[in-house]
């Protein structure tokens, strides 16, 4: 059975004005259809305003389809008996860090989903020890985190989903409000998560590199699914990345510019080192002809 | 200015105090304040503050940590000091123009400033030595007999402890909106109060904007989190007394009743 599984999704954002009217209606997914595997890391790309965060959110039951229908592990989210299953399987972190955290201890924090849940006060102190090991924040555990830095804080929130044993984290721009060295933690945690413990993970970024590292890209335009793929599959396009208002990988844009002048590198490059590889290859074919 | 308000911030040491229930703590701390009110005669007090500094050496929270909470109550210190220095009846030590210093009422304002000193130090220790949430499951359970007539205490509990989570987030927002204002020339310093205070609605305005859009995102998060309300809700920290809180209960009544019997028998 898949994780997520998306089928004809329309979602209108609906402004009322003051006498609770209709004044206006947006779509903002319009006919989506997904698929996820358990255990894969998908990454969801899109500039702003192209319905990515609209769709996170749907993966958790916060908002509901207006038309189509979306399950996780099976279940309908528009199933009311279901919803808090639904969300305990599939965890949610947001963009603000600070905006998502509700303990003013680190350990009470993790805490808080269990508690929630139900859990038994021995059982939630494995588990929130557990997932402070799992994002390497164990040491941290007594702390306010007033005091962390921007990536200890979303790593905190991410051992806050873990606490909940989900099948499944929904990352919504995880990494939006961070610098460089916090956006590297967060990932590396993310990717860690995924291949230790074969969580299923879904990125929502607008960072190409993030989405680099990734079992599958999908690529959205104004609540479109504009491309699908491996992300060499869909870095091979570079002309409708662009196209789309985004970005791609700079080592991939440089290759596609050489390969696009005539040299003989293989398409839909992702890092550095496969650059360099391709143009030793590539050079010492010219010298040896 | 708002920095320095310490008062909410947990001050997080390990100490037999850190480690105590949080309903001894505020038990303890309303007993201290009605032994302080009490108190009377310089032994009284002499005790309290032994008391009161014996129980920051056992917290572990530095002294002059926990002095930064007193700064803002200064003016309130030095009010209501010189009220009572000129304002209280008695023997006259000097007389200035139409002014008399008593000495009754020179003790009346060393009596008042100790009092009012001792007073926010006792309620600060509570809170360096507790974390807010604890704090809050402290009153939740204090309080839950009123769920009787149906008060809404664990919702009450929740608000106050995200409240607390928030004042450092909000007051560093405070910090930068005021900044941002000011580079556009908004002028918070001067002029008249009236025109002070139009002045702060450029502050208060996108404070409140952005209150709000936390508070949505906030609820959004906890609801991610499967939060439904306080039913079915475990503790990661239930709430049990040890020996610890026997001691410090038997510490406090003792402390109280000498009060008592020394505002009786002096």
């Amino acid at each position: 059975m898949s994780m997520i599984k998306i089928k004809d999704l329309i979602y209108n954002y609906i402004k009322h004005d003051e006498e609770g009217n209709v004044a206006e209606e947006n779509r903002a997914l319009d006919d989506v259809d997904l698929k996820i595997n358990e255990g894969e890391f998908v990454a969801i790309l899109g500039r702003n305003g192209s319905g990515k965060s609209t769709l996170a959110k749907h993966m958790n039951g916060l908002l509901l389809p207006s038309e189509g229908a979306i399950w996780i592990s099976g279940m309908d989210t528009a199933d009311e008996d279901k919803l808090w299953k639904i969300r305990q399987t599939a965890g949610m972190v947001f963009q603000n860090p600070d905006n998502q955290i509700i303990g003013s201890v680190v350990e009470e924090d993790v805490g808080f989903g269990p508690e929630n849940l139900g859990v038994p006060t021995e059982e939630i102190w494995q588990r929130v020890e557990k997932s402070l090991e799992e994002v390497g924040m164990i040491a941290y555990r007594k702390s306010s985190p007033n005091r962390l830095s921007g990536g200890q804080k979303q790593r905190v929130a991410i051992a806050g989903v873990m606490a909940m044993k989900p099948r499944c984290i929904i990352l919504d721009e995880p990494t939006a409000m961070l610098d460089p060295n916090g956006r590297s933690e967060v990932i590396r945690t993310v990717r860690e998560l995924n291949q230790l413990e074969g969580i299923t993970v879904v990125l929502i970024t607008h960072y190409m590199e993030e989405a680099a590292h990734a079992d599958r890209v999908v690529v959205m335009k104004h609540g479109c699914k504009m491309l699908e793929g491996s992300p060499r599959e869909v870095f091979a396009q570079v002309e409708v990345i662009k196209d789309s208002g985004l970005d791609v990988p700079q080592v991939t844009e440089l290759a596609y510019r050489l390969r696009k002048r005539g040299l003989d590198i293989p398409e839909g490059i992702l890092s550095t080192q496969e650059l360099t590889d391709a143009l030793k290859a590539a050079y010492t074919g010219c010298t040896s002809r | 200015m708002a920095k320095e308000i310490t008062l909410g911030q947990y001050y997080p040491v390990d100490s037999p105090i850190h480690r105590m229930d949080p309903r001894t703590k505020l038990a303890g701390t309303i007993i201290y304040i009605v032994a302080l009110f009490i108190a009377e005669g310089p032994l009284a007090y002499v005790l309290s503050a032994a008391f009161l500094f014996w129980g920051i050496k056992v917290s572990r929270v530095p002294l002059n940590y926990m002095m930064r909470g007193l700064k803002p109550i200064i003016m309130i210190l030095l009010f209501s000091a010189v009220f009572n220095l000129f304002l209280v009846e008695g023997t006259p030590i000097v007389k200035i123009w139409r002014l008399t210093i008593t000495w009754e009422g020179l003790f009346r304002a060393i009596y008042m400033s100790i009092r009012l000193v001792f007073l926010i130090m006792a309620s600060s220790l509570m809170t360096f030595t507790t974390t807010p949430n604890q704090l809050t499951d402290g009153l939740e359970v204090g309080l839950a007999p009123l769920k009787k007539i149906k008060v809404p205490v664990h919702e009450i509990a929740m608000m106050m402890s995200i409240a607390l989570r928030f004042i450092p987030i909000l007051v560093d927002e405070t910090d930068k909106i005021t900044k941002a204002q000011t580079a556009r020339g908004a002028d918070f310093e001067n002029g008249k109060l009236i025109e002070r205070v139009k002045n702060m609605i450029p502050l208060l305005v996108p404070l409140f904007i952005s209150a709000f859009r936390r508070a949505s995102d906030l609820a959004m998060a906890m609801e991610a989190r499967c939060y439904q309300g306080g039913e079915g809700r475990t503790k990661m920290k239930p709430l049990r007394y040890t020996k610890l809180d026997r001691n410090g209960y038997l510490a406090l009544f003792a402390y109280l009743m000498v009060i008592i019997l020394l505002k009786i028998f002096l």
